[in-house]
C-alpha cells in the first residue's frame, strides 16, 4: 500500500499477473461448479425437469417439521462439536505449545513430532482404530480400565446416544490438536527477545510472564485458529461418516450438518439423492459459516490487531 | 537454590504432561502396527501384547501385497500431494501478494471472492467438476486430482498468506523499488522468504486434506493406475472387512510411509514455521 | 530445479493416464459394482470363463465400497464416465437410473428368457412392461448357528419362537457363549437381519407386503408392530456393549466361536466358511406357533444392466446374455455360496450351508423385503427410517408402538396410498 499511491499509473499489469492463475483455477474448478450447485436450491425436480420455486425449499427446510427437526438437531450437534474443540483442543494446544517453547526443554523435538502424528493420519485410519480401541468386544479400553480398577466406568460410548457425539468430538480433537499446537508454537517463538528481556527486567517471569506478556501477543494466532476451527468443524463430515456411517447413529445423535447434507444431497441406500434440498442445506451452511467468518473479520480481528506491534 | 528446585519441578511437570499426551497420541498407531504382525486369534485374545514366536504372522501383509499395488498407490498420492501443494503455494502467494500489496479497485471484493471457497465444501460441486473433467478427457488422470486440490487449497492459502503479508513492513519493499527491482523480483526475492513461516503453515493445512481425501479419487480417478493410497486402503478395508490381519496390514502400509516422510521432514517443517522467529 | 521435477511429474501423470487408454484393440468392458468382497472371484473365475468364450472382449471388475456406490455411480453416469456394465440394486434405485436414461432396456435380450416374472420384478418398470437389468442373485434370511455349541449344550434346532427364546435362555444361563451375535452400531443389521428376517412370519409374506403398498395395512397394525416387540426381547441376549458393536465385530464374534447364534443373510456363507473352525448350521426364522405356515425373505438382491451410453453395446449385450446362461448361474452360485441364482436353470450347489438355506424355498413361502418396492421413494425414506427404528427398539430407547407410529407418519406424509 505504498508505492502504488505515488501517482496514477495507467495499467498495472503485474497485479493481473499475480492474480490470474489463482483466480482462473479457483473460478473454473471451484466457484462455477459450486454456484452451479447452490442455485439448485431455488429449483425442484418435477417429472425430470428442474422447475424454479424461489425460496420454497428453504420454507420446507425450516417449516416442515420433518426437515426442520433434522436440521436443528444437526446444527445443535455441530455446535456442541465446535464447543468441545474450543474448550479442549485449543487450550490444550496452547498448553503444549507453551511447554514446548520453553528453551531448556529436552526431547522437545520428539514430543512435537509425536503429538502431530495423528494429524497426518487419514480419517479411514482414525475411524477404524478408535472403533477398535473403544470396542466393547475387542477389550482394549475395558481391559485397561480394569487394570486400574475402573472397569465400571466403561460403556459402549460410541453406541450410546448420550456419549457418542462427545466421544467423536474428542477423537477429532485427538486428531487435530497438532495444528493449534504448531501455530501457537510458531507464534510464541516469534515473540521478540527484547520484549521478554524487558519483562524479565521488570520481574515478570514464569507463569505471570505467560499470562501477561506471551498470551496477549499470541492472541491474533489464537483468533485465526478459532476461526479455522469454526470453519473446519462446520464443514466436518469424514470422521462421523467413517465411524458411524451416513445415518450418524445412534438415533442421529452424531448427525452434524456435514452428514445431514451428505445424506440429503448424495442419497444413502434406498434414499435417492435430492440435489435440490441438498443445495438448500448447503446454502444455509454457507450462510452460517459466512456469518461466523464475518464476525471474526469485522468484530474480533480488528480488536485483536490492537495488541500487535 | 529455591529457584532451581522450583524450575526442576516445573520441568518435571512439563515432561509429565507432554509424555502423557505423547502416549495418547501414539497409542492407536502402535496398536495397529503391532497387531498387523499377529495371527487372527492372537489379535483378539491379547490385542496389547507384542507379537511373540507363537502369535507372529505375516499373513496379513502377504494378502495385502498380493492384492493391491500399494507402492503405486503411494506414488500416486505423493505426486498428487506434492504437485498440488506446489501450485497452491505459488498461486496462493502470488494472489495474496497482489491483495495485500496493492490498492486497486475491487481489492476487498476480490479478497472476499477468493475467501468464499473456505465456506463451502468443494464436494458439492462434484457433478460440474466431473463433467468438466470428462469433457477435457482428464478422468482417471492424476492431473484431474491436482487441479481440484489446487482449487480447493487456494482460498485458505490466500486467506492466511495475505494476513501475514499485511504485517510485513513496507520499508524493505520500498527500498527494493528504489533499487529498481521489478514487482516480480520484489515478490520473489524479498517477500517470499519473509513469509516462509506462513507458507509452512499453509503447506500443513493444505497437504493433510489432500493426502487423506477419499471422495475425489473415488469419483475422478478410481482406476487401478491412478488410485491413491487412501482410496486403496479404503477399498481394501471393504474387501477384507473381517480379515483383520489384512486390514491392519493395509493400514500399517498406509501409515508407515507418511510417518517416515513426516519424521524426515518435520525438522524442515519446524524450521520453516519458526524461521521468522530466529533472529 | 523445481520446475523440471514438476514437468517430470506432469509427464508421468500424462503417461499414466494414456496407459489406461492404450489397449483399445479389444472391446473393453468395465463393470461397476458395490461387491468389493467379490473382486477376487470375478478376477479368478467369472471373467476368465467369459473371456475364454468371447475372445476380443476384455472385462474389468472395478468395485466401489457399498456405502459410496450409489452416489459415486450416479455422478459417473451423469457425467458420462461410468463403466459399461452397471451392477443394479433392486427396485427404485435402479428404476430411477432407467427413467433418467442411464440404463438401457434389456427386455428383449436372449438371456432374459431364462428368468421368471418374480425374478425380474426387482428390475422392471412399475407396469412390468420393460426390464432394465439381468437378475443375478437373491439372498435368503435366516439364522446361522454354531453346531458345536448347540451339541455341547444339548440344544436342538428351534422350530418356533418359543423354542428359540428357550434356547437363547439356556445359552445365556450356561455363560460360555454370547447367545446372539448382533450389534446396533451400524443400524442396518437390526433392520435387515432383525426386522426383515423375522417379520414375514408376522405379516404373512407377500400378502402383507402388497397390502402395505396398497395402503390396506398400516405399519401401526399388529402384524407390523409385533416383529418390533419380538426384536425388543433380543436385547437381553446380545453381547455386552452391543450398542457399539459393528457389523464386522459381530461377524468376528461369531466366527471366532464366541457366540452361538447369528441372525444372518445367506451372503455370509462364503466368508464364514473361510473363517470359522467349527461346524455351522442354519435354520429359517422360527414360526410363532407350531404348525404355522412359514415365510422367508428371499430377496432379489443383485442384477446387472448396461450403461445406455456404452461405447461397446454389442460386447455388453454378449456379457449380459452370458449372465443369463446356465454356465454363469452355476459358476456364480458355487463361487459365492449364499447368492442364489434367480434363473430357471437347475443349479447344482456344493456348499452344505447354502443347500440348507435354499431348501427352505421348498417348504416356506418366499417374499422380499417390505420396504424396497415403492415405499422408499419419498422423504422420509422408509428403509433408512426402519434401520433407525429397529436399532432404537433393540436398544430399548424407543417402544415398538412409538417406532411404528413414527414410521407410519413418515410414510403417510408422502405416499398417496397412506394419506
Amino acid at each position: 500500500m505504498s508505492a502504488s499511491e505515488e501517482k496514477k499509473r495507467p495499467v498495472r499489469w503485474h497485479i493481473a499477473v499475480f492474480l490470474a492463475p489463482a483466480v482462473l483455477v479457483y473460478t473454473a474448478i471451484m466457484i462455477l461448479p459450486l454456484f452451479g450447485t447452490l442455485q439448485l436450491s431455488l429449483f425442484r425436480e418435477v417429472e425430470q425437469q428442474q422447475v424454479f420455486v424461489g425460496f420454497d425449499n428453504f420454507r420446507i427446510l425450516f417449516g416442515d417439521p420433518r426437515w426442520s427437526e433434522s436440521f436443528w438437531n444437526a446444527l445443535f450437534n455441530n455446535t456442541w462439536f465446535f464447543i468441545i474443540h474450543m474448550l479442549v483442543q485449543n487450550p490444550l494446544g496452547v498448553l503444549f505449545a507453551a511447554l514446548l517453547s520453553s528453551p531448556k526443554l529436552r526431547f522437545s523435538v520428539f514430543y512435537r513430532t509425536a503429538i502431530f502424528v495423528p494429524t497426518i493420519l487419514s480419517f479411514v485410519i482414525v475411524g477404524f482404530v478408535w472403533k477398535l480401541i473403544l470396542s466393547p468386544l475387542w477389550g482394549i479400553t475395558p481391559d485397561m480400565l480394569d487394570a486400574i480398577g475402573l472397569k465400571s466406568l466403561f460403556a459402549p460410548w460410541l453406541g450410546k446416544p448420550e456419549y457418542a457425539l462427545t466421544t467423536l468430538s474428542l477423537i477429532s480433537v485427538w486428531q487435530f490438536i497438532g495444528i493449534p499446537m504448531m501455530l501457537i508454537y510458531a507464534a510464541l517463538l516469534s515473540i521478540p527477545d527484547e520484549v521478554l528481556e524487558a519483562a524479565e527486567c521488570d520481574g515478570v517471569t514464569g507463569m505471570s510472564q505467560f499470562w501477561k506478556i506471551k498470551l496477549p501477543l499470541v492472541l491474533p494466532s489464537i483468533g485465526i485458529i478459532s476461526i479455522l476451527t469454526f470453519v473446519g468443524n462446520f464443514n466436518a463430515f469424514d470422521l462421523i461418516y467413517t465411524a458411524q456411517g451416513a445415518l450418524a447413529g445412534p438415533n442421529y445423535a452424531t448427525d452434524i450438518l456435514g452428514t445431514f447434507l451428505y445424506r440429503t444431497f448424495f442419497g444413502f441406500q434406498l434414499q435417492i439423492g435430492d440435489p435440490n434440498m441438498g443445495s438448500t442445506i448447503a446454502s444455509v451452511m454457507f450462510l452460517i459459516i459466512l456469518a461466523g467468518v464475518s464476525l471474526y473479520l469485522f468484530g474480533i480481528q480488528t480488536r485483536l490487531r490492537r495488541y500487535q506491534f | 537454590m529455591a529457584k532451581a528446585t522450583h524450575s526442576l519441578t516445573r520441568s518435571f511437570a512439563a515432561h509429565a504432561i507432554l509424555a502423557a499426551y505423547t502416549v495418547i497420541a501414539l497409542f492407536p498407531v502402535v496398536v495397529i502396527i503391532i497387531n498387523s504382525f499377529k495371527s487372527r486369534k492372537a489379535i483378539f485374545r491379547s490385542p496389547l501384547s507384542l507379537p511373540d514366536r507363537d502369535s507372529f504372522s505375516l499373513i496379513g501383509y502377504e494378502t495385502v501385497l498380493a492384492q493391491g499395488d500399494f507402492f503405486l498407490y503411494f506414488q500416486n498420492s505423493l505426486i498428487v500431494t506434492v504437485v498440488s501443494l506446489f501450485f497452491v503455494l505459488l498461486f496462493g502467494a502470488m494472489a495474496a501478494f497482489a491483495l495485500s500489496e496493492y490498492r486497486f479497485r475491487g481489492n476487498t471484493l476480490m479478497g472476499l471472492y477468493l475467501a468464499l471457497g473456505i465456506m463451502i465444501p468443494i464436494r458439492l460441486g462434484t457433478v460440474a467438476i466431473l463433467k468438466l473433467m470428462v469433457a477435457s478427457g482428464l478422468v482417471n488422470t492424476l492431473t484431474a486430482l491436482i487441479l481440484v486440490y489446487t482449487a480447493q487449497g487456494l482460498p485458505l492459502a490466500i486467506f492466511i498468506l495475505s494476513e501475514f503479508m499485511r504485517q510485513l513492513s513496507a520499508d524493505l519493499k520500498d527500498a527494493g523499488r528504489i533499487d529498481g527491482l521489478s514487482e516480480y523480483r520484489i515478490f520473489l526475492r524479498l517477500v517470499l522468504p519473509l513469509v516462509r513461516p506462513a507458507m509452512a503453515t499453509v503447506a500443513v493445512f493444505t497437504m493433510i486434506p489432500i493426502w487423506n481425501d477419499l471422495w475425489f479419487p473415488l469419483i475422478l480417478a478410481p482406476a487401478e493406475e491412478t488410485k491413491t493410497i487412501t482410496l486403496g486402503a479404503q477399498v481394501f478395508i471393504g474387501q477384507f472387512v473381517t480379515n483383520w490381519n489384512a486390514v491392519l496390514s493395509a493400514l500399517s502400509l498406509a501409515i508407515l510411509p507418511v510417518l517416515v516422510l513426516y519424521v524426515i521432514f518435520s525438522r524442515q517443517l519446524i524450521r520453516g514455521i519458526t524461521a521468522g522467529a530466529v533472529k | 530445479m523445481k520446475s523440471t521435477t514438476l514437468k517430470g511429474l506432469l509427464l508421468a501423470s500424462t503417461l499414466l493416464c494414456s496407459v489406461g487408454l492404450a489397449y483399445g484393440q479389444d472391446a473393453e468392458l468395465i463393470i461397476e459394482s458395490w461387491r468389493n468382497d467379490d473382486l477376487e472371484i470375478w478376477q479368478s473365475k467369472l471373467i476368465p470363463a467369459f473371456e475364454a468364450k468371447h475372445p476380443g472382449i476384455k472385462v474389468k471388475f472395478t468395485p466401489t465400497a457399498p456405502t459410496e456406490y450409489n452416489a459415486a455411480l450416479n455422478f459417473k453416469l451423469e457425467a458420462g464416465s461410468a463403466g459399461d456394465l452397471i451392477t443394479c440394486r433392486p427396485f427404485d434405485a435402479s428404476l430411477a437410473l432407467y427413467e433418467a436414461g442411464h440404463l438401457a432396456p434389456v427386455t428383449d435380450l436372449e438371456g432374459m428368457k431364462n428368468f421368471s416374472d418374480v425374478a425380474k420384478s426387482g428390475w422392471s418398470t412399475d407396469d412390468g412392461s420393460a426390464q432394465f437389468c439381468v437378475p443375478m442373485a437373491s439372498v435368503i434370511h435366516g439364522f446361522i448357528y454354531n453346531k458345536d455349541a448347540f451339541d455341547e449344550l444339548g440344544l436342538s434346532v428351534p422350530q418356533t419362537e418359543g423354542e428359540l427364546f428357550a434356547a437363547l435362555d439356556k445359552i445365556k444361563e450356561d455363560g460360555n457363549y454370547v447367545p446372539m451375535a448382533m450389534g446396533t452400531n451400524d443400524q442396518w443389521e437390526a433392520a435387515t437381519m432383525g426386522y426383515q428376517n423375522i417379520g414375514p412370519n408376522y405379516w404373512k409374506g407377500e400378502e402383507g407386503r402388497l397390502a402395505l403398498i396398497k395402503g390396506d395395512q398400516k405399519l401401526t397394525d399388529d402384524v407390523w408392530v409385533q416383529p418390533y416387540e419380538t426384536l425388543a426381547k433380543w436385547k437381553d441376549y446380545l453381547g455386552d456393549g452391543f450398542e457399539a458393536q459393528t457389523y464386522p465385530d459381530s461377524q468376528n464374534m461369531f466366527t471366532l466361536g464366541r457366540a452361538a447364534i447369528y441372525p444372518a443373510g445367506s451372503w455370509e456363507i462364503s466368508g464364514f466358511n473361510n473363517l470359522a473352525d467349527f461346524q455351522m448350521g442354519a435354520f429359517p426364522p422360527p414360526v410363532r406357533n407350531a404348525g404355522d405356515d412359514c415365510f422367508i425373505s428371499d430377496h432379489t438382491d443383485i442384477a446387472i444392466g448396461m450403461n445406455a451410453k456404452t461405447a461397446n453395446p454389442e460386447a455388453a449385450k454378449a456379457f449380459l446374455n452370458w449372465v443369463g446362461s446356465e454356465e454363469f448361474a452355476t459358476l456364480y452360485a458355487n463361487a459365492l455360496p449364499g447368492f442364489f441364482s434367480l434363473s430357471d436353470h437347475d443349479v447344482k450347489m456344493d456348499d452344505a450351508l447354502a443347500q440348507e438355506f435354499v431348501s427352505w424355498r421348498g417348504k416356506c413361502n418366499s417374499t422380499i423385503r417390505s420396504t424396497y418396492q415403492i415405499l422408499s421413494r419419498g422423504t422420509p425414506n422408509l428403509e433408512n427410517e426402519t434401520w433407525n427404528a429397529s436399532a432404537n427398539v433393540i436398544r430399548g430407547t424407543e417402544s415398538p408402538q412409538d417406532a411404528a407410529k413414527r414410521l407410519q407418519d413418515g410414510l403417510s406424509s408422502w405416499n398417496d396410498n397412506h394419506k
